[in-house]
């Protein structure tokens, strides 16, 4: 040992093997699978007839993803410490650029661009709000969420448009279409997403700072991380991912209503917290995030296979994030 | 002795509450300061405004090397060779060991990949040679929070080691260490003078600082109250000059 040697482990007794370490690293990420099969076994049990049939996976696989596509990139905004409750507005919102440019110009490519940018605009409006000015974000976001939809209210009169026209297109077949005569798009959408934002939040710069953000702010800024770009370039994630979510359903349904959004609040949370993404920031996983994604969708089949009626996903969706929650509280408090 | 380091007409205010006034601080090269003075004299908004962290008041000139620095930043700061430990160890708790080390300065790839092979291995090389991480209990996965208050501070250290620095700024680094982790954490500051290079410590404890500094500067309500070289004083005068700071605001001379 070293002059230099400062410091000596504390628990210097106690070998980890190689088990041990992977299932400490990987808790997070196996904690959910163990999770979502044990709700899928259960299933299974209560409702062979449905859960026995592929057509259900196919289900999940079709309206999953029109909330997965917000909890994914809502989970980056959450591990730095902060929250966007306007993502179902901004849906709309989107949308609403794609429905003002389409009856400019009758392009549905020039649509579909705008109404990335317009989610990328209230992404970057919500991520100056909350870094520029420095009102929190759960009260920003709900600021902008009703904001947002009223803005789409004002602008669309209240009333939907239809996308029947692009039916036929390549963007509804790229993105809403079936691949191999059965697997939804939407589905190989929600995968790309989630494997580039893992990329991203593990093996790029801006994902340490997002880490870092969310664990210690004060720490990372002392070391020199702009904490303040690295939340607002979640936030434009965000944005711009509930716009592509927007516009994935409405294709899918191939109409706009400008209520869009409002239905998918509890379950994209549900999916992030159950996911084991820290309420405190710091950490979170993307995997963790798509399996709970796909827990959170096959809950609400589950809840219609048992009998009960839809009042109970609302409950059900409730109660997850409260469980989850409490949960990552009890720890963090032991742990501190 | 050539300044490393010099601070001119520095004043930093919040609000109306003046943090640092009117400070003239330097460091030579190849020389250890040690900085005291109380709760709220000013040591680590000083500190703050030498790494780029906070940006003095109008009037002020920083001084690097003899070349004034018109705008000093926390990633300048590093560029130049300015590391600090800091007393809160600026640590993220819920983080790999590795992701620690080289927190705001990853090693990265083109377009900002992350070299996250090389981290792991510099880290798994500074554990032995640095930190003294000798058990399988701890890698470069590791958690921080799972950390002794000593191992954290060898954390901080070797990352201040780590990037090559010319000055190191060492905040209250004694702060909650056993005695045997503080003899080590002074071995560490004489190090640096062995290596040729500069630092600043600040300590509450006038023992350690008396220990390793060269001159001493007391500051006290924001201002440079005295300062003097250590071969001046002994241990128990300086102890009596400190407590009549507290009392007038002035050091005797």
């Amino acid at each position: 040992m070293s002059d230099n040697n400062i410091a000596r482990p504390l628990s210097e007794t106690v070998g980890a093997g190689p088990v041990v370490r992977f299932l400490r690293k990987y808790a997070l990420q196996l904690g959910i699978l163990a999770v979502g099969i044990i709700v899928w076994l259960l299933f299974v049990v209560g409702s062979p007839r449905t859960f026995m049939s592929g057509d259900i996976y196919i289900s999940f696989m079709t309206t999953t993803p029109y909330f997965a596509l917000m909890a994914i990139p809502l989970t980056l905004v959450v591990i730095t410490g902060e929250i966007d409750l306007s993502f179902g507005s901004v849906m709309a919102f989107g949308m609403m650029g794609y429905a003002v440019i389409f009856k400019l110009t009758g392009s549905f490519w020039l649509g579909f661009v705008a109404c990335l940018i317009f989610g990328l605009a209230a992404g970057l409006l919500n991520g100056i709000i909350v870094v520029k000015i420095g009102v929190p974000s759960l009260v920003a976001t709900i600021g902008t969420q009703f904001l947002l939809s009223g803005a789409v209210m004002i602008v669309t009169n209240g009333a939907g448009i239809g996308m029947t026209e692009m039916a036929n297109s390549g963007l509804h077949t790229a993105l809403v279409g079936k691949a191999f005569g059965v697997i939804p798009m939407q589905f190989f959408w929600t995968l790309i997403v989630a494997a580039v934002i893992w990329f991203f939040l593990n093996r790029h710069r801006f994902g340490a700072h997002v880490y870092l953000t969310g664990d210690n702010i004060d720490s990372a800024r002392l070391m020199g991380v702009n904490v303040g770009r690295t939340k607002i370039i979640a936030f434009c994630i965000v944005g711009f991912m509930a716009a592509f979510a927007g516009f994935v359903v409405s294709a899918a349904v191939q109409f706009y209503w400008p209520t869009l959004g409002s239905g998918y609040l509890l379950n994209t949370l549900a999916s992030v917290f159950l996911g084991g993404t820290s309420v405190f920031g710091g950490m979170g996983t993307i995997f963790g995030t798509f399996v709970a994604s796909f827990i959170i969708g096959a809950i609400n089949a589950g809840i219609v296979a048992a009998g009960l009626t839809g009042f109970w996903t609302s409950f059900i969706y409730g109660l997850i994030i409260v469980a989850s929650v409490s949960i990552q509280t009890v720890i963090s408090r032991r742990l501190h | 002795m050539s300044n490393v380091l010099q601070l001119k007409n520095i004043n930093k205010t919040f609000g109306e509450v003046a943090a640092v006034h009117d400070v003239n601080f330097e460091v030579g090269t190849n020389e250890i300061v040690g900085l005291l003075g109380d709760n709220g004299a000013g040591k680590s908004t000083l500190v703050k405004i030498i790494t780029g962290y906070h940006h003095p008041d109008a009037g002020g000139e920083i001084f690097w090397k003899g070349e004034k620095l018109d705008h000093l930043s926390v990633a300048r700061a590093h560029q130049m060779g300015i590391e600090v430990v800091y007393q809160e160890r600026a640590l993220a708790d819920q983080q790999s060991l590795w992701r620690n080390i080289f927190m705001g300065r990853e090693l990265t790839h083109h377009g900002g990949i992350l070299n996250v092979r090389g981290m792991r291995e510099e880290t798994r090389k500074l554990m032995r040679t640095s930190m003294g991480f000798t058990s399988s209990a701890i890698t470069t996965e590791s958690t921080v929070k799972t950390f002794s208050g000593g191992e954290r501070q060898g954390v901080a250290i070797t990352r201040a080691l780590y990037f090559e620095a010319e000055l190191v700024i060492l905040d209250e680094p004694t702060m909650g260490l056993s005695l045997s982790e503080t003899k080590k954490c002074l071995d560490f500051v004489d190090g640096i003078r062995k290596a040729g290079k500069a630092a600043i410590f600040i300590d509450h404890n006038i023992f350690h600082v008396y220990a390793v500094a060269d001159r001493i500067v007391v500051l006290d309500r924001g201002t440079i109250a005295g300062q003097f070289m250590r071969n001046q004083l002994s241990l128990q005068e300086l102890t009596d000059r400190l407590y009549h700071v507290a009392q007038t605001g002035q050091l005797e001379q």
